[in-house]
This record gives structure tokens, sequence and C-alpha cells, in this order.
């Protein structure tokens, strides 16, 4: 339990506001060095799991340990933490340099080492020189970084980050969303950030752990989760995806066969937890599926009418109706000897085997 | 949501120097209105104080002021009773401001009625409740020989302590919203990440949340302090006859002693003594920390005065100081009972908070409940606790012809005025919140300063203009006095409702194909009616329970209710007035309900 390989260990944390579950007993291990992302909507639990963990609120049930420590109850000034808002939290009445030394200030270091640390890491976040200004003097992405350096100067053992870029345009967005990375890896630093953008967490991510409802639907690395679904959330919340209804018709060791939409037969891998004549989904990438030409063939095929062929620059997307009416699309590389179609041409769309996902249906849902 | 209309304005004053006048149109009644009644009244007030009849200067009045040690020694106490009010209404208002301001959503739509209801109850009603509570033979002196605790009655009220139960019991609301507006801006997630890098509750209140709400405190100790100096009801009712205010010695040169360019004398004194406060506050704190209710005043935008850089050096150690005193004070609890990893911690300091705010907020609003039974009781005069049950004290005042009168009269100049009010109010706030314009900021405090500055010195200034043209006496007289205050605050809601009105809504419609005015109709009223209607309401309450102008303006012949009230209470306190402020108790109360909830509505509708 105290293993020190561990930076973070959280074991069936629960939190409830009245009647509503805000977090139910959520298990999560964390590694130093670590960058773990808490992915999931909004009202999924994720921002009450860091408040958790920072100790700001007080779970009902469950046990947080930080670096080793028993710390549920502990409070927050004692846990060493660092953490950076949503909207920075930099002190409106502080200048830079005063919010920066703030933390030592309270750790009751010197004002010579508070002046050399904070010189130290206004390096390391490349806004030497701005000591004397207040936070509303500065651009989004200044006030962020301060924020950061804020955190990052008492060396804390894990920086918790509640959607720290939520308030900053696409495009320094994604700057900082490297530079964050780049001080991740440069400084060894354990990051545990909270994001609704799935990309932003595909991007920054060693592990996500990605949530919903106030449960945890799934703790996995980025490319486990993009394609190795465990339920039908995981695969509809990340990327783009086609989900098709299917009955499992029989399983073998290696191969399971589904009887897709219209009765098409459809392979997949095999999966746990799957019987015979079990109602599923399975579920494809858009980029996974190609258009098969002539007599081409695929592990699976589905035919189907072409309704829409788009240009998104690097990338063509096509899609088209299965003749149940659900819509499948397919993402190809643009180039200009693409096929030309008109709408409503018929068209067979061809995937691997090994790229296709099965999902269990959850929740109650019409036999099929 | 909120920063486009914003966004959209400051685009609109892209051509800058070209003021289209016509658009100002709509502030063209209420400039007019205060300047007539308000402006030019006081100027008048200061002329003729310092010239004689035949205009030539004369420093007679101010030479008399200041021979007489009494009037010094008047303003003496004026400040002191000021001061002192001052003080304990922050202080104790301070937890009560701190705990709305962190308190959850509901519980501060809740508890917030029990500050706006002494808000708005009127002053003559509250401080006749402090009559029945703190009188010899009150509840309280009933309580404590009841209990043991005192044999005979302790003196209570008619001395210093009494006028500062009623006056900070008077005032009190007034700081908690003015902290409150500020208090309610200061991001709660600052505090949270104090903590998070390392403060303690107390260090992270200390260093962070008390610097962040201290304009809140300061504007709120100046608004307090401004009415207090101008206040009469209070210390005459509750004082000993050594706790004479300035104010009192206005109304006793008035009305006794008929002398009334010495009484304006007076009165420009006290309007001195407003500016000079006025003064000393722009150089400590910066007047802007008023206008800009919560918005933190940039540091480098602040002019660096000595006086406030000695109060920044000298603020700084203090903070430091109550920080390290915190500090050590949960070192010491945490020696008794040190914070465990494995069971959940005490909110303790939380819970004292409630507590104190508890408390406070009993002081606020338990002591008005007093007065409704005992105007039941059949004893002939007041004294607790009531007796049997009649409606005897009900019978007498409605039949009453000069209470009825008094109390027809209140209604139809409250109505007449809030009306007035609206009409010259709702268009100069639509111009204020929508369009670009300069020296918005002097015309605002214009608009603003009827109601900070004592209203007694409005009382006397519109005695003297209305005496020149007979409307001394006069119900026409008593609504446009009542106007002159009331038109303020209704600016105020309207613009506060506006501030939340997506222009673009409007934009819609008129891209839909209605006219400005359809649009308006259909749109804009339906959308604001609910701030519209709170606005009005409030404007109804203060004319229905002003009595300051009342006092100066209708005369012998046309009282209203407050003022009999006034008169009767001066002479004899009859156990009628308890009916009469039952009524008026019952009345406003369900009037401000009415106004908050429809205030509330619109900012849901608003979103």
């Amino acid at each position: 339990m105290t293993d020190p390989s561990y930076k973070l260990r959280i074991l069936g944390l629960r939190k409830t506001y009245g009647p509503v579950v805000a977090l139910a007993g959520a298990d999560v291990d964390m590694h130093e060095g670590e960058f773990l992302t808490l992915l999931g909507p909004s009202g999924s639990g994720k921002t009450t799991m860091l408040m958790l963990i920072a100790g700001l609120i007080q779970p009902e049930h469950g046990e947080v340990w930080i670096d080793g420590r028993l710390s549920t109850y502990m409070p927050p000034h004692k846990r060493d933490l660092g953490m950076v808002f949503q909207n920075y939290a930099l002190f409106p009445h502080m200048t830079v340099y005063e919010n920066i030394a703030f933390p030592l200030r309270m750790r009751k270091v010197s004002e010579a080492a508070i002046r050399d640390e904070v010189r130290r890491v206004l390096d390391v976040v490349q806004l030497a020189g701005i000591e004397a200004r207040h936070p509303r003097q500065l651009s989004g992405g200044q006030q962020q970084r301060i924020a950061l350096a804020r955190c990052m100067v008492y060396r804390p053992p894990i920086i918790l980050m509640d959607e720290p870029l939520g308030a900053l345009d696409k495009k320094l967005r994604e700057q900082l969303q490297l530079e964050i990375r780049r001080l991740h890896r440069d400084q060894g630093i354990t990051v545990l950030y909270v994001t609704h953008d799935q990309e932003e967490a595909l991007v920054m991510s060693d592990r996500i752990c990605l949530m919903d409802k106030g449960e945890i639907v799934q703790l996995d690395t980025p490319d486990g989760l993009y394609f190795r679904p465990e339920s039908v959330f995981a695969a509809d919340f990340l990327g783009e995806s086609n989900l098709l209804d299917a009955t499992v018709r029989r399983i073998e060791a290696e191969v399971v066969h589904l009887e897709g939409p219209g009765g098409v037969p459809i392979e997949a891998p095999a999966r746990d937890g799957l019987s015979e004549g079990m109602a599923v989904k399975f579920m494809i990438r858009p980029e996974s599926v190609r258009l098969l030409e002539g007599t081409e063939s695929a592990d699976n095929t589905l035919e189907a009418a072409l309704q829409d062929v788009i240009l998104v620059g690097q990338v063509t997307k096509h899609y088209a109706l299965l003749a149940g009416g659900t819509e499948v699309s397919a993402t190809s590389l643009t180039h200009h000897r693409l096929p030309r179609f008109t709408q409503g041409d018929p068209v067979r769309f061809g995937f691997d085997r090994q790229s296709t996902v099965v999902l269990p249906v959850s929740g109650p849902t019409p036999a099929a | 949501m909120n920063s486009t209309p914003k966004a959209s304005s400051r685009a609109g004053s892209g051509a800058r120097g070209r003021v289209d006048w016509r658009s100002l149109g709509p502030l063209a009644p209420v400039v007019v209105f205060l300047g007539i009644l308000f402006v030019f009244p006081v100027a008048q007030l200061l002329w003729l104080s310092l010239f004689n009849d035949q205009g030539a200067f004369t420093s007679v009045h101010y030479e008399r002021l200041f021979d007489s040690a009494v009037y010094v020694k008047v303003l003496g106490i004026t400040f002191r009773i000021a001061a002192w009010t001052t003080l304990l209404c922050v202080v104790a208002g301070y937890p009560v401001a701190y705990l709305l301001a962190t308190a959850r959503v509901h519980t501060r739509n809740m508890l917030i009625l029990w500050v706006l209801m002494p808000f708005w109850t009127s002053f003559l009603v509250r401080t006749f409740a402090w009559m029945v509570l703190l009188g010899r033979r009150g509840a309280i002196n009933e309580w404590l020989q009841a209990l043991g605790i005192t044999d005979a009655p302790v003196k209570l009220i008619y001395n210093f302590a009494g006028v500062m139960i009623g006056m900070v019991h008077a005032l009190m609301p007034l700081a908690i919203v003015t902290m409150l507006a500020v208090m309610r801006n200061i991001d709660q997630n600052l505090s949270l990440a104090a903590s998070s890098l390392g403060a303690r509750g107390g260090q992270s209140f200390w260093r962070v949340y008390f610097p962040l709400s201290l304009p809140g405190v300061a504007s709120s100790a100046l608004l307090v302090f401004i009415v207090a100096i101008g206040f009469f009801i209070t210390p005459a009712l509750l004082g000993s006859g050594r706790e004479i205010m300035i104010a009192q010695v206005i109304i006793e040169q008035m009305e006794e002693l008929l002398n009334w360019s010495f009484s304006g004398a007076v009165a420009v004194l006290l309007l001195g003594t407003t500016l000079v406060v006025f003064f000393v506050y722009d150089r400590l704190f910066g007047l802007s920390t008023m206008s800009a209710t919560g918005g933190i005043v940039d540091e480098a935008e602040r002019r660096p005065g000595l006086i406030s850089r000695f109060g920044a050096y000298v603020g700084g150690r203090l903070i430091t100081l109550m920080g390290w005193i915190c500090d050590r004070f949960s070192d010491a609890v945490e020696m008794l009972r040190a914070p465990r990893p494995e069971r959940p911690r005490a909110t303790l300091s939380r819970k004292v908070l409630w507590a104190t705010g508890m408390l406070v907020l009993a002081y606020l609003v338990a002591p008005s409940f007093f007065v409704i039974p005992m105007s039941f009781s059949e004893a002939a005069f007041i004294k607790w606790p009531p007796e049997g049950f009649t409606l005897q004290n009900y019978e007498m005042f409605l039949g009453d012809p000069i209470y009825v009168g008094a109390m027809i009269r209140s209604f139809v100049v409250a109505l007449t005025s809030a009306g007035l009010a609206m009409l010259l109010g709702v268009p100069a706030a639509f111009v204020m919140a929508r369009r670009p314009m300069r020296g918005k900021g002097v015309v605002f405090a214009c608009i603003l300063a009827p109601v900070i500055i004592p209203h007694i010195i409005i009382a006397v200034a519109l005695f003297y203009a209305f005496a020149q043209v007979g409307l001394v006496g006069t119900t026409i007289g008593l609504v446009l006095g009542h106007t002159v205050i009331s038109v303020p605050f209704v600016v105020v809601t309207i613009m506060a409702v506006l501030k939340n009105y997506d222009t673009r809504l409007d934009q819609a419609a008129w891209s839909l194909g209605a006219s400005k005015l359809r649009t308006l109709r259909h749109v804009t009223f339906p959308l604001i009616l609910p701030g519209l209607i709170a606005a009005f309401l409030f404007a109804f309450v203060i004319s229905l329970d002003e009595l300051t102008i009342a006092l100066f303006v209708s005369g012998g012949q046309t009282p209203t209710l407050p003022k009999q009230m006034w008169v009767d209470a001066i002479f004899k306190l009859n156990p009628m007035v308890t009916a009469v402020s039952t009524v008026v108790l019952v009345f406003v109360t369900s009037l401000i309900l009415v106004a908050e909830f429809a205030r509330r509505r619109s900012e849901k509708v608003m979103g």
C-alpha cells in the first residue's frame, strides 16, 4: 500500500452531494513522472476527484495516498500538492513575484532563497523580467505560465491541473499543450490533468482515465483507449466512430462471428463476456474503413448507398447509408485519384477483422 | 455571454469625439429634474448661508456656529457617534457579509432576505422596536429580572449605549449589502488556491481574501459614516439628551426657533463635513473603489499618495501580523487535536462563523417582531409582556382621522413619486447602461449624489426652495422631494438589470422586422418586467418610509404617516404606535419580498 513507486494512489474514493453521486468509488494509481489525464464530459466527476485529491473537499469513503503517505483527510496546506486552476487563480492584489513567492513564504523559506527560486522558475517558464507586474497586466498565456510557475516553485510531488487551458484560444492552447508536455518531460514532474477536450488528452497524456457520471469508464494509454475501447461510451467519446448493432452468432478461440445489420456476417477478435445470441455493438474507426474497388475483398464488408463526399483538407470523408438506414463513414487520405461518385451510387466498405471492436451494449436494448 | 454586449458598446464608441446628442435625449429629464430639485436648492442653501438679504457677503452664521462651544461640541459628538457606529457596523457586518458571500447560492438567497428586510424597514419602526425591547418595562429588563440577574430595571436606553444599539441596528444592513457586493466578486478559487499552495485557513484569509475585500470595507464604512452623521431619529428617541447630533440642531433651529438661515448654515456645515469625508476617503482609498464595487482597482493605476503608501505599509505589516497570530493559534489547536489523515476534519472555523453570523442576523431581524405582539396588548402603556388580546390599538389607529389621512397621503405620495421616479429613471438607465458617452462617471455620480449625501441637507434645501414657490405643505412638494431620493435607486436597479440583458435579442428582433418601438414593447420590456417591478416597489417603499424630507416639506398641515408617528413619538409613546408600526412593518416587508423575488426572477430569466 505504501509502495513508493506510486506517487498517488486512491482507493474506493466516494463523494456525494445529497442524492447526487459526484464520484462513485474510484481507484487510480499514478507512477512517478507520469502524466495522467482525467477525461470526461462535464459532471463526470473529474473535477470532484481532483478536489478530493487536493483536499479542498472531503470524501465520504475511500483513501488517498500521496507520495506514500495516507492523506485522505489531511488539510490541503499539508499535502504539498501543486494545483493549477482553470482561471489560474492568480492573486490579483499581488505582483507576479509575490504570487510565486506566496507558497515559499507559507513554507517559511528565507527571502534570499525565495528570490533565487522565483528567478529560477521564471526562467523555466521563459517569462523572466515581469516580476513587478500584476496578473491583470498579463496575457492569458502569460497568466497560465505564471500559475504553472507558482506551482512548480516549491517542487510538489504532484501537480494537479484543472482544465488549465480551457480559457485560451485554440492556437495558444495547442502551443501551451506542447509547452506543458515539455516541462513535464524536462522537469520530471508528475501531472494529474483534467480536461473535457479529448484531443488535448490524447496529445498530452501517458495514460487517460475516462470518466462518466461519477465512474471511471476506462483507464488506459491513449493508444489503448482509442483502438481498444471497452464500452460504447469510450468508443463514442474518443474520436469518430462507426457504431453498428449486431448479434453474436458463433464464438471461436480467436474470432467472434457476428451478424451485422441486414444479416451481413462480421468477424472480430474474440473478447471476454460474450455469449451466443447476445445483442452487441461493433465499432470501426472511419479511418479503418476503406472504399472497395471492383472485386477487391476484405475481412468484413458492408454495402451501402453513397450520401456525401466531403473534402476536409488532408482527408476525405465518405458518408453512406446501409439498407437499414444506418450511416457509416469512411475517412481516407485525400488523393486526386480517389474514385468519383454521385449521390445514391452503391459502394462497398471494407475493414479488417483486427480493427473491428465488439462492445457490450450497456443498458436494456430492444431485442434484435 | 456577458462580454458581448459590452464589446459591442465599445465598438460603438469607435466614432470618438462625436457624441450623438439625440441618443442621450432620454437622459435629459432626469438631469433637468435633479438640476432643479437637487443641485439648485443645495447651491441656494450654500448661498443663503453666506450672503444676507441684500446679497452682501456675511459670515455671521458661521461665526455664531463656531463662537458658541455648543455647536462645536455637537459636531464632536456627531463625529464620535458616527465613528463608533461605523466601526461596529463594519466589524459586526463583515462576518455576515463573508458568510453570505461564501455560502451556497441557495443558502445565500435565503439569508440575504434577513439583511434586506431590515435594510428596507423604516428606521422609525425599528427604533420603536428597540424602545419596546430596551425600555424600563421592556422585554430585556423583564427577562433579566425574571432570571434574577438584576433586581431593578437596568438603564439600557436613553444613553450612549442605546444610541449605539439603535444606530448600528439601523445602518448595519447598509454595511453588509455594500461589503457583499464586493465580496461576491472575489473568486472563491483564490482561497482554494492559497490553501493548495500551503496557506492555512487564517493565512489564506488575511493574505488573500481580506485585502481583496478591503474596497468593500472602505466603501461601506464611508456610506455608513455619511448616513450616520446626518442621523437624528435614533439619537432623538434612544439618546439621553447628551447625544445630540448635528441634524437635531438643524431640526430644532428650523422647527422650534424658526431660524431658517442659521439652520441652513448648520446644514452647509454638515454638507462641508460630508465633502471633507469624501475627500479624505479619496486620498486614502480612491473614490473609484466606490463605483468599482468588486473590480479590484489596478494597483498600477492607483495614485500612490503618501498617505496611501503609508497605509499600504502599515496594512501589509498588519496583515502579516494577523496571519502570524492565526498561524500560532492553529498551531495551538493542532497540538490539542492534530489533523489525522484517516478521519474527517472538523470545520470548526466555519461553525464559529455561522454562529457569529446567525447572532448578528438575529440582532438585525428579531427586534422588529417584538412590536407585533405588543400591538395586541391591552395595557395602557408600552410594557412587556403584552397583556391579554385586543384590537383596540388598531381600532384607535383606524378611527383617528389624522392617522387615516396621513396613511392615505403617504400612499398617494408613494405611488405618484414611484411612478415619477420610473418615468425619469428608466430612460436614463437605458442611456447609462447602453450608450457610450464621455463623462458618464460624472453623470452617474450626480444621479447618485442624492443618496450619498445626508438627506437632511436635501430636506433643508428643498424647504427653502419650496417656500419660495409655495410648495411647502403640498402633496406635490412631497412627491417631488421623494422622487429626488428614489430616482437614484430606480436608475441603479434598472442599470443592473440591463447589464445582464443580451442586446443581441433586440438586434434579433430588429432583423426579424420589428420596429424599435415594437421591439421595446414585445421583447425588451417583457424581459425586464420583473426588474421594473422591483425598481418601482423599491421607490414606493423609500417614499412610504421617508421621514426626513417629509418632516420639512410637509409642513404642519399635510403629515405623512412616518411624520405623524415621529411627532407622536417625540411627545409621548402611545401604544397605538405599535399598531401603526405593525401595519407598516407587515406591509413593507411583503412589498420587499415581492420586489426581491421579482428581481431574482429577472436574473433567472436573463440567465
